[in-house]
């Protein structure tokens, strides 16, 4: 097998075990709050979760039907020996996925707004790149974009006025508002930016990172365990229901902003939070970062 | 224990059920959505499946083709908010005493459950494969020219669930009840926020 087949057989399996199988920081922290949790219909709740996880592993099925849009988040190093076939590449292991897993086709074309029937489209599977120079390293986050979880996301750009306040009022705002019906306990990313795309950006990337991580600025952490704990205290429960918690995590990442703009975004997670993190190296051996004992 | 009800259901089974309850349904179940429920109420097309006593579930499921007939692949919940323009007539007509599927229904479902005696109950979104294990057989598929998530499925399910009621017999609407207490916790909860995030100088 030359480099391009392996990297693509290799991405097509693991494309499939994230569709069957939660990341391992999504399931401690879903077997904590299960653990926690106190009113008996939310325990039944996360008690279906844990057997719904069981038998997708059992019967090697997706765990959810919506098995969402794609997505890659690339760190590519500069040096990584198929930078130039990126794209064709990862729309090919996306194709063999979808037959393989299967997964659902979920990509409709706009405005002739039809499906295509391949869950591929333009731009779809969707990719965001980082270069790291100096690398011969990939390491790509796959996500699987579900259509519960993508339409509570809201983006804005806040009077600096508004302060922080008016960030953690945006975010609670939305969860109250639209996030009921996203199957939390839900991932909530946060981005403190300067318009609205770098702001919905950076949520996005806050989303994607580990549940229990912290920033490594100890300001923007700890408004991360402040807020955590506000929203937790609205206690929405699993599938809103109420119960004894709201998120699985509440992540943020910053940039620097205008003086005169406050952007905020905010994007969501349900509790099929399907989300994976591989490595290669220059030969196109793997390393799983999300998932132990992940065999592709 | 489980709370089973054993389909053909009667008012009597659901009078007594509250909101936040939690029950299981063994017998039958169709899967009916938004194109289903608009060929029952508008056209007058009736499946010949008596749904009298029934359970009706919201959800488009992945089915697959078997020489001796369908096996289900997955089946999860849809938003029931969708059918609320045609779930109080689809109620009066069929006679069903169960409707399933995800998150809260409006007023009109509300009334049409205290007059027919009949409740809402909410399956656990994103767990598809749980659903698909507990339908035993696929017995029937009507009106599958509307495609196959469309469909009218007819299945054979054991202790299907865990269903919590959303909306009981006394007009009791839990997911209208938690707008409320969510709205005023997180009114609370930003007050007691607020004065950790002065990040602001001035
Ligand atoms: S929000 Fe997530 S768990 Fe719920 S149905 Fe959508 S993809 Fe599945």
């Amino acid at each position: 097998m030359d480099k391009s087949e392996k990297f693509v057989s290799t991405v097509a399996s693991f494309v499939g075990l994230v569709a069957k199988v939660l990341p391992d920081d999504v399931v401690a922290k879903l077997a904590e709050l299960r653990a926690a949790e106190e009113v008996p219909m939310a325990k039944a709740v996360y008690d279906c979760m844990f057997e719904n996880m069981n038998l997708a592993v059992k019967l090697s099925r997706p765990l959810c039907q919506d098995t969402g849009v794609i997505q890659y988040f690339l760190r590519v190093g500069t040096h990584f020996p198929l930078i130039d076939e990126l794209e064709p590449l990862l729309l090919k292991a996306t194709e063999i996925a979808t037959e393989k897993a299967p997964l659902r086709h979920n990509a409709v074309e706009t405005f002739k707004e039809k499906n295509t029937g391949t869950n591929t489209g333009k731009k779809v599977p969707y990719i965001e790149y980082e270069l790291v120079p100096n690398s011969d390293k990939l390491e790509a986050d796959v996500y699987m974009a579900g259509g519960g979880c993508s339409l509570p996301g809201r983006a804005a750009v806040l009077m600096p006025s508004a302060g922080y306040e008016g960030i953690a009022k945006f975010v609670a705002d939305t969860l109250v508002e639209f996030g009921v019906n996203a199957c939390p306990p839900l991932v909530v990313g946060v981005g403190v930016g300067t318009c609205v795309a770098s702001s919905a950006k950076l949520a996005k990337r806050a989303s994607l990172r580990k549940v229990g991580s912290r920033n490594p600025d100890p300001l923007v952490a700890r408004m991360e365990e402040d807020l955590e704990n506000a929203l937790n205290g609205i206690a929405i429960g699993p599938q809103g229901l109420s119960g004894s918690a709201s998120v699985l995590c509440v992540n943020i990442e910053n940039m620097a902003r205008h003086p005169s703009a406050l952007g905020v975004g905010v994007a969501f997670g349900c509790w099929a939070h399907r989300r994976g993190t591989i490595v290669f190296d220059a030969d196109m051996n793997y390393t799983v970062l999300s998932h132990k004992e992940a065999a592709l | 224990m489980k709370k089973v009800l054993t389909t053909p259901i009667t008012s009597a089974d659901v009078e007594d059920l509250r909101i936040g309850d939690v029950i299981y349904i063994t017998g039958t179940v169709v899967t009916c959505r938004d194109t289903g429920h608009k060929r029952r109420v508008l056209s007058g097309i009736v499946p010949h499946t008596p749904l009298e006593g029934g359970a009706v579930f919201h959800a488009g499921p992945i089915v697959r083709k078997t020489d001796s007939g369908w096996q289900m692949v997955s089946v999860g919940p849809t938003t029931s908010m969708r059918m609320e323009k045609f779930e109080k007539e689809f109620i009066e007509l069929t006679g069903v005493k169960v409707i399933i599927g995800k998150g809260g229904m409006g007023e009109k479902t509300v009334r049409a459950c205290v007059e027919n005696k009949a409740v809402h109950c909410v399956f656990p979104g994103g767990s598809a494969v749980v659903a698909a294990a507990e339908v035993e057989e696929i017995t029937d598929a009507e009106w599958l020219d509307l495609g196959m998530p469309e469909a009218f499925w007819v299945l054979k399910v054991k202790e299907f669930g865990p269903l919590i009621v959303s909306i009981d017999t006394k007009g009791n609407n839990l997911f209208e009840n938690n707008k409320k207490v969510f709205a005023e916790r997180k009114e609370k909860a930003l007050e007691e926020l607020y004065p950790k995030l002065n990040f602001m100088k001035y």
